[in-house]
């Protein structure tokens, strides 16, 4: 066995430079007093901007390390990005909303930064119990962070709900690595692959197959396994909700990927059509009679979950690459709407109802039009990323000849239009109930929704750019 | 200075285009002095109407095809091209967008007073879809225009209208939106067979015959284009949406609706639905021209009850717009370059109808019939204003509206003569109730105490009416400044339209 070099280290840079940050972190916490506690965001900021600079500096150096386990390629490397510009975002959002919810604040920053860590490695692992590591460091991050709000009853709801379903997930996943460690012999991706290839399906894989797609399945939150969704994103900080519901997802769509198509798993097909046809259809119907608005939130997101599968079910590397872009568009326009709600929100979490945001065109017109533009991008209207990445999703799975898919995926985003433009209507065609003070938009939260409404606007203006990425990504992926 | 031309011709498509959208931008960093907004929008829309003058000036009306045309790659895969172009029909098109912008800005000087910023951001955000709309060669460009039109249209009448307009604009935008769908389909359907989103690129391989599948395909094409755009014009029995958008819309709203997005319906049926598939259009043209024909006499009948005043301009234009269908529709010379000034003259004529309608509103908050009368009396400007728009309206010669609804009618008698008898029904409804109408708001005398001091139009309010009256009068004497551009685009899109048969036997 060959020994660790420099380059071990350099492939796996960014996940250290996060997990650094966050130790600086915890060390910090009991030097600096009670009050002063706005140093460990910028600590954390500085962090994510440090794993990104390792990102682009990783990228010069792809292959594998540590002994296979970790694989640095374009495929990891674009999703590296993208969780780390979510932690971005939700950092700079939380600066304003933790001290107007008067919540400590080391213990918050140092999850976020470890809960990417998991997120990112699980994006580079191809090895099934590294896989399987990473997922339970960014799931415990996440379990604690729903809790944050430690006064609201909600909150512990939230923490305790996901917790439970969480860890009965991953025990699904793990047992799955054990049975396709039993069928195959190997715990690495590319062996696994070979196993598959040369020795062909028993039952037994089909059951690994069945039981690691079961536990993902519920990591992102795809219909039948989605019913944790709308407590737990009701309860918990609305910040960490916008983490929970782009960056983790679009790691574990990662590992998706790579469990299903990079090992060349079979009997994935029916599963996968129904896991989608399942989530676009109950995510936007159950979106439509909501009145709060991260409960609606938390239902589009299964409806995107289902969009994305589509993706999957197109199995062709344009439907993979559509996936993935998929999950990039979504993380920038998810990320931002959850920004404006935790913002909005104010102390308390107080207004969180649909009818709260009634006027808000008139009291923040910053807040509402950025909302409005991140809304028109999940409705999918052009200009806008969600745009184009429904479009590639739903060509790619024409291509694959999925007419009933697509057709069901159209129908459902008319559906999903109406829920999100009756937002819009709130905001700027009727007035508020009583008279509530104007929001100001803190210098944090306007960088973390300027870059967001830039990435949207991006990613549907020129797209190409990212599509190349996402295309790049698919064939590492499967070639 | 030639080489500054040279470069202005290549480059006027874009800054027409975009002119605006840049505005908007400016205005977003502009504080909020309501003045200093109001000024801003109406030099960014006067500045793009001055420039939008040099496609008429340095236009080759002989020459074929399409002109000042950019193509750039924009999206490599799917292979999308920011391509412009315009031919004497979209030409003209735009330059009625950009001239009745400024003539919106002003007349909503007053009227709007809330939200100001977000009523002129709007309004620029949407002149650039309006243009990009009519001036995008590839299908997936024209797409992003067209539902680019459809949010801040949505917004101007949800949150700038009257009281129902919230309804008013969510039935609005859901019925363009499921229209376009179809369309949407459409395109994607024709990319998908032949890896391409072009204008000229499709409507070349169609006519040839190199698109696969095409033959079992071309009805649900055909019908896809046709449902968005019907939608949109809109013909009978698509039309529902229109009243309820236009009444409940404010004076601006009113004008650029009714002047400019409507024709983006009547657009799309000639360069999209005739100009890409001619036999298919050729095939159904019996059945939409009794659509448009139910659409003339049912819009005017309905008009002619309205006891509310905007509400009777709306389905004027119902009636108006399905001349303008039945004009496309007979595959005539006559009848299309009809069709196309129809186009033109209604958005001066109803534009302005909304305008001097939205003056009235302003000074006594009704739009009910029966509420004025003898208004002639303290409003001697306005009425003549007023009446001067009714005849061109009502097409009395000399004013625009004779030679749009002649060229029509001509062409519809030469394709059957039933549509011309039945056609020109609605030249005589039109009379009956816009006359009526006017007879009823102005002549007498005053009965209502409320109308005897209602002070007449102002300076600026005469500043925005003189440029529409004097274009409905050049366009009725002069009209070959017009046609002359468009009849050669006309017969282009006529002439690929031909009976199957006779240019089988045509050398």
């Amino acid at each position: 066995m060959s020994a660790v070099t420099i380059l071990d280290y350099v492939r796996i840079l960014p996940e250290l430079t996060l997990a650094l940050f966050g130790v600086l972190i915890m060390v910090a916490d009991p030097l600096l007093g009670e009050k002063r506690a706005r140093p460990l965001g910028v600590i954390a900021l500085l962090g994510t901007l440090a794993s990104l600079a390792a990102t682009t500096w990783q990228a010069q150096h792809p292959g594998p390390a540590w002994f296979g386990m970790v694989r640095v390629d374009s495929f990891s490397l674009f999703f590296h990005v993208v969780i780390a510009l979510v932690a971005l975002v939700v950092v700079l959002v939380s600066f304003e909303y933790l001290e107007a919810e008067g919540i400590r604040q080391g213990e918050y920053y140092a999850l976020i930064l470890f809960g990417a860590v998991g997120m990112m490695l699980m994006s580079s692992a191809v090895e099934l119990v590294l896989i399987f590591i990473a997922l339970e460091i960014s799931s415990i991050s996440t379990y604690v962070l729903a809790g944050f709000r430690r006064r609201a009853a909600a909150s512990a709801e939230s923490s305790l709900k996901y917790f439970l379903l969480g860890s009965f997930a991953t025990a699904f996943f793990l047992y799955g690595v054990a049975l396709m460690f039993g069928a195959t012999g190997s715990t690495e991706i590319a062996a696994i692959a070979q196993a598959l290839r040369s020795g062909g399906a028993t039952p037994l894989v089909y059951l690994g197959v069945a039981l690691m797609f079961v536990g993902l399945g519920f990591k992102v939150g795809a219909s039948p396994f989605h019913v944790w969704t709308p407590d737990v994103y009701e309860g918990a900080p609305a910040p960490v909700v916008g983490l929970m519901s782009t960056a983790p997802k679009a790691a574990a769509f990662a590992v998706l990927l790579r469990v299903l198509f990079a090992a060349d798993s079979p009997g994935w097909f029916w599963p996968l059509w129904l896991a989608a046809a399942l989530s676009m259809t109950l995510g936007n119907l159950g979106a439509l009679v909501q009145s709060n608005v991260k409960r609606l939130l938390a239902y589009s997101s299964i409806a995107h979950a289902g969009y994305i599968l589509v993706a999957f079910a197109a199995s062709s590397e344009i439907g993979v690459s559509a996936a993935i872009f998929y999950a990039a568009a979504y993380a920038a326009m998810n990320v931002g709407a959850f920004a404006v709600v935790s913002h909005f929100a104010g102390a308390g979490e107080r207004y969180v109802e649909m009818d709260d945001y009634a006027g808000l065109g008139r009291r923040s017109p910053v807040l509402a039009a950025a909302l409005t533009l991140f809304l028109l991008s999940l409705i999918g209207i052009p200009v806008t990323g969600g745009f184009f990445a429904k479009l590639y999703v739903f060509s790619a799975a024409l291509k694959a000849n999925l007419v009933g898919l697509v057709v069901l995926g159209v129908v459902n985003s008319a559906v999903g239009a109406y829920y999100y433009l009756r937002l819009i209507v709130l905001m700027y065609m009727r007035e508020g109930k009583e008279e509530m003070p104007a929001v100001r938009v803190p210098a944090g939260l306007a960088v973390g929704l300027a870059l967001s409404a830039a990435a949207t606007l991006y990613l549907g203006v020129w797209p190409q750019q990212v599509l190349t990425y996402a295309l790049e990504s698919a064939s590492a992926l499967l070639h | 200075m030639n080489s500054l031309l040279a470069s202005l011709d290549r480059n006027i498509l874009t800054l027409v285009t975009f002119l605006p959208l840049a505005g908007a931008l400016l205005l977003v960093l502009v504080p909020r002095r309501d003045r200093d907004i109001r000024w801003l929008a109406l030099i960014v829309t006067l500045g793009t109407f001055l420039l939008s003058l040099h496609l008429p000036a340095r236009f080759h009306a002989g020459q074929p095809g399409f002109q000042y045309e950019v193509n750039q790659i924009w999206i490599t895969s799917p292979p999308i091209h920011y391509h412009l172009g315009a031919d004497g029909i979209s030409m003209w098109l735009v330059l009625l967008t950009t001239f009745l912008s400024p003539l919106c800005v002003l007349i909503s000087w007053k009227s709007v007073q809330d939200r100001v910023k977000e009523f002129f951001l709007l309004l620029l955000v949407l002149e650039t879809a309006m243009i990009g709309v009519f001036l995008a060669l590839d299908l997936f460009l024209f797409y992003v225009f067209w539902e680019a039109t459809l949010i801040p249209m949505a917004l101007i009448i949800g949150m700038f209208g009257h009281e129902r307009r919230v309804y008013a604009a969510v039935k609005f935008f859901l019925f363009t939106m499921i229209g376009s769908v179809f369309m949407l389909a459409a395109i994607l359907w024709l990319y998908a067979q032949t890896g391409s989103f072009d204008y000229v690129t499709l409507q070349e391989a169609i006519r040839l015959g190199h698109v696969p599948h095409l033959h079992s395909a071309m009805l649900w094409l055909f019908l896809g284009f046709f449902i968005a755009f019907a939608v949109k014009v809109p013909l009978f029995p698509f039309h529902t949406w229109l009243p309820d958008a236009h009444f409940e819309a404010p004076t601006a709203g009113s004008v650029i609706l009714a002047g400019v997005l409507l024709k983006m319906g009547t657009y799309g049926l000639l360069r999209f639905n005739v100009g890409l598939f001619p036999d298919e259009s050729r095939v159904h043209a019996p059945w939409i021209a009794v659509l448009a024909i139910i659409g003339i006499i049912y819009g005017a009948l309905v008009a002619m009850v309205q006891p509310n005043l905007k509400k009777l301009v709306a389905y004027s234009s119902v009636s108006h717009l399905g001349l303008v269908v039945l004009g496309i529709f007979t595959f005539t010379a006559a009848g299309t370059d009809g069709a196309v000034y129809q186009m033109l003259n209604h958005g001066v004529s109803t534009g302005a109808l909304f305008m001097l309608v939205g003056i009235l509103y302003e000074r006594r908050h009704t739009f009910d019939i029966q509420q004025f009368g003898g208004l002639a009396t303290p409003m001697p400007a306005y009425a003549t204003f007023f009446l001067f728009i009714t005849l061109s309206s009502i097409g009395l010669p000399l004013l625009n509206g004779f030679v749009g609804e002649f060229l029509v009618l001509s062409g519809a008698f030469q394709a059957r003569m039933l549509y011309g008898i039945l056609g020109a029904t609605g030249v005589i409804w039109s009379a009956a109730y816009m006359l009526w109408m006017y007879k009823r708001v102005f002549f007498g005398e005053v009965t209502n105490v409320a109308n005897q001091a209602v002070p007449d139009l102002s300076a600026r309010e005469r500043i925005a009416l003189w440029p529409v009256a004097l274009a409905a009068l050049a366009m009725g004497v002069a009209p070959m400044l017009w046609l002359a551009s468009i009849d050669p685009a006309v017969e282009a899109i006529v002439r690929s339209a031909a009976p199957v048969l006779a240019r089988m036997v045509a050398p």
